[in-house]
């Protein structure tokens, strides 16, 4: 009891003038908040993680949730954060967990970037009478195309081509784990990327028989774990990826606790119910760049090379290094995850400052890759802190070919972002394992939802580009001319390859 | 029974795998692969209840992410031999290199002679997959680490001195560990502990010893004779008491 009690995080406030006692606030919170009592509805505030799921279902917007209404004494060094971070550490001993992506205050690139539009001199395109491509292929492009001349005069290609994915929209919907998320939540995202024709991971959590019928857009991963990997899961992918690193955690290895890991998801990560699903830091079969080669071609091998084969990293100090050594592995496409990148559970100090921002990385991998001629073996995806369809614009303009979404398709299925994800109680449904709180997540019309918002991203991507005067997807990849530089330094401009405002 | 004799004299392992596929769908019972040397991923993702035959050394990766097939080698084996291997058996009558059944969900795999590193590492079970590496000789360090589910037994046929390699079954959070005669208590990694196993304990791995000692022509009734020490988890939950939340 030396450090005592701490200012509440949220205080929870109910105005009794407008509450009529129907107790949907009582019944929603899974956290403990709300009770019914004679009196009135009383609140235990310090169990409150403003998931918000109360307000949300208030019919007479009646609470209202405060943040640090009673604050520590401020100071500009000593925050909150850093004050309690010591409590807990004081007290416990232990490494400090957090959920959600990078918390710290850094400088988001994209927010430092801005694109160009045509006025006069070439005239800008008008999406909705020219046609706008934005159909993607990922994947390896030959070198060059050999053709023959058959003798009646026809023409017929001798390159051998390797598959592609096809994607209708440079979005797909990145790799979250069912066990991280809900069964529910897995079903509405691959039924949104059947619909649009794009593409979602399955995360290392093996692939539920709910999810065979939309297997055509889903892309099974195999991480260091092999949770649920076995011949019948890299059949039914559409494409594979290795999980080397993850942006929010470079580095270490994850642990799914044992009391995620229920019936349901034991089966699909081939796992005893309650035991912790733990992924070591390295693969133990990839010590080398050599070693990654082989994982590859022995997917490929065991896939009959019918398989495009992505390999994911974090990005880190020397992640153009890296990927120019992947791009020589065989893989199809490297799967860059920048350090805003979001998990159910990482430790904070890896969370919030190991590795680099993916606008940065995107950057100096595809300078490096252009340089040394080897562009064209791998595609770029680029992912962690994609917010909206401006950022996707600015990733593919520094050399992305596509993005993956995480954080946004789970806050378009409601998530408020309240980093509580480890705690396994989400409100929401989403990161969740606890059926009645799973049941609260309609899969038909949360797959609306997040269709809605890569449709409404996808056309807004047509607009810029039709202001740009661009009608392809293709023109627009790598094209840094489009973007310029605000506020930002000169080595900053020179890793991004952009010319500052103005210039 | 049909048999298919393929020289893989020169083929480079993906023609060689299409080639063993090939024969597999044509309903070849055995496959006799002669003048193997090097190619890797032989069998890899292979399905069915076909007998391959190796003759030569195989490159790394051998029987990969295989179901059903068994493989037996007259020769040594490269790096992981029964990676993720699902169902099968694989029987080496040699060595084989380091992280020899990496992360083996099912099957059995059994090594004549010595393994290199990270044997058995991250060999997981579930259900009625229970995958068993067994080794004739012995293993370097790290043996059984993150090990999650399975059995390893290793018989250590030529010493008698007690095992001194470092990482013992460190991270293990399932399965168990025979290893024949003593173990150096500084070996043991986080998370494990070992006791000398018990006539039950000898009971339960029996028959692996009988299979063992059929497939190399050894008398079993030393390996059956002898003490050996029982490697397992302390907790399922390894890093349970690691972390605290933010």
């Amino acid at each position: 009891m030396i450090i005592g009690s701490r200012p509440t995080k949220f205080q929870v406030v109910i105005d009794k003038n407008q509450c009529m006692l129907c107790g949907r606030c009582v019944d929603n919170c899974s956290y403990g908040v709300f009770r019914m009592e004679p009196e009135g509805i009383i609140t235990n505030t310090r169990n409150c993680v403003a998931c918000h799921r109360c307000i949300s279902q208030c019919p007479r917007d009646a609470i209202t949730i405060m943040e640090r209404p009673c604050d520590y004494r401020s100071h500009p060094v000593w925050t909150a954060q850093v004050k309690e971070n010591i409590f807990k550490q004081a007290e416990s001993g232990k490494i400090l967990l957090g959920g959600m992506g990078n918390a710290q205050q850094y400088p988001i690139l994209f927010d430092h970037l801005v694109l160009d539009a045509c006025q006069v001199t070439n005239p800008s395109i008008d999406p909705l009478r020219e046609p706008m491509e934005l159909r993607t292929y990922i994947g390896k492009k030959p070198r060059q195309l050999e053709f023959i001349q058959k003798s009646d005069s026809d023409i017929s290609l001798v390159t051998e081509l390797v598959p592609n994915l096809k994607l209708e929209t440079p979005i797909m919907i990145g790799h979250m784990s069912y066990g991280a998320i809900s069964l529910n939540a897995h079903k509405a995202m691959a039924k949104a990327v059947s619909d649009i024709g794009t593409f979602m991971g399955t995360g290392e959590g093996g692939l539920h028989e709910a999810l065979y019928p939309y297997q055509e857009h889903m892309i099974v991963q195999v991480a260091s774990g092999r949770f649920g990997v076995d011949v019948n899961y890299l059949e039914r992918g559409a494409a594979i990826e290795i999980k080397i690193g993850q942006g929010a955690k470079p580095g270490i290895g994850g642990h799914l606790p044992g009391e995620k890991v229920c019936a349901d998801v034991s089966c699909t990560r081939m796992i005893p119910e309650g035991s912790d699903a733990i992924s070591p830091a390295p693969h133990h079969d990839i010590y080398s760049i050599e070693d990654l080669k082989q994982l590859v071609i022995s997917l490929k091998e065991a896939t009959e090379w019918k398989k495009p084969v992505f390999v994911k990293i974090a990005a880190v100090h020397n992640v153009a290094a890296i990927a120019a050594g992947i791009a020589r592995s065989g893989a199809d496409a490297v799967v860059i995850d920048g350090f805003r990148g979001g998990t159910g559970a990482a430790p904070s100090v890896f969370r919030d400052h190991v590795g680099i921002p993916i606008e940065a990385a995107v950057a100096a991998v595809d300078t490096k890759l252009r340089r040394q001629g080897i562009r064209n073996e791998v595609s770029i995806i680029a992912s962690g802190g994609i917010r909206q369809s401006a950022d996707v614009a600015k990733a593919i303009c520094l050399g992305a070919d596509a993005v993956y979404i995480g954080t946004a398709a789970l806050v378009a299925m409601g998530c408020r972002v309240c980093g509580t994800c480890y705690r396994g109680l989400c409100t929401w449904g989403i990161a969740t394992q606890r059926p009645d709180l799973v049941a609260r997540l309609d899969p038909e019309e949360a797959s609306h939802n997040v269709k809605n918002l890569i449709d409404a991203w996808t056309l807004e991507l047509a607009e810029l580009m039709g202001a740009a005067g661009i009608n392809s997807i293709e023109s627009l990849r790598g094209n840094r001319d489009r973007l310029r530089g605000y506020m930002l330094d000169q080595s900053m401009l020179d890793v991004l390859d952009v010319k500052a405002i103005g210039a | 029974m049909t048999t298919i004799t393929i020289d893989a004299a020169g083929i480079h392992y993906t023609p060689l795998n299409k080639q063993i596929r090939q024969a597999v769908r044509d309903g070849a019972s055995e496959i006799i692969l002669k003048n193997v040397m090097g190619q890797r991923f032989i069998g890899d993702g292979l399905i069915g209840n076909v007998k391959i035959t190796i003759h030569g050394v195989p490159g790394g990766d051998l029987g990969m992410f295989m179901k059903g097939p068994t493989i037996e080698v007259f020769g040594n084996a490269d790096h992981a031999p029964g990676n993720t291997m699902d169902e099968g058996t694989i029987i080496i009558h040699g060595a084989s290199g380091d992280a020899t059944a990496h992360s083996m969900r099912g099957g059995k795999v059994f090594i004549r002679d010595d393994i290199g590193y990270r044997g058995g590492i991250h060999m997981k079970q579930y259900q009625d997959k229970r995958p068993v590496l067994i080794i004739g000789g012995t293993a370097k360090a790290f043996l059984g680490e993150y090990m999650a589910g399975g059995l390893v037994i290793m018989f250590r046929i030529q010493d008698e001195e007690p095992y001194a390699e470092m990482g013992l079954a460190s991270g293990i959070h399932g399965g168990e560990i025979f290893i024949r005669g003593a173990v150096e208590e500084w070996t043991l990694g986080i998370g494990s502990s070992a006791r000398p196993a018990t006539s039950e304990d000898i009971d339960r791995i029996k028959s692996f010893i009988s299979e063992f000692s059929q497939y190399y022509g050894i008398d079993p009734v030393k390996l059956m004779n002898s003490s050996y020490t029982r490697i397992a988890p302390v907790s399922a939950r390894p890093f349970a008491g690691k972390y605290t939340w933010e």
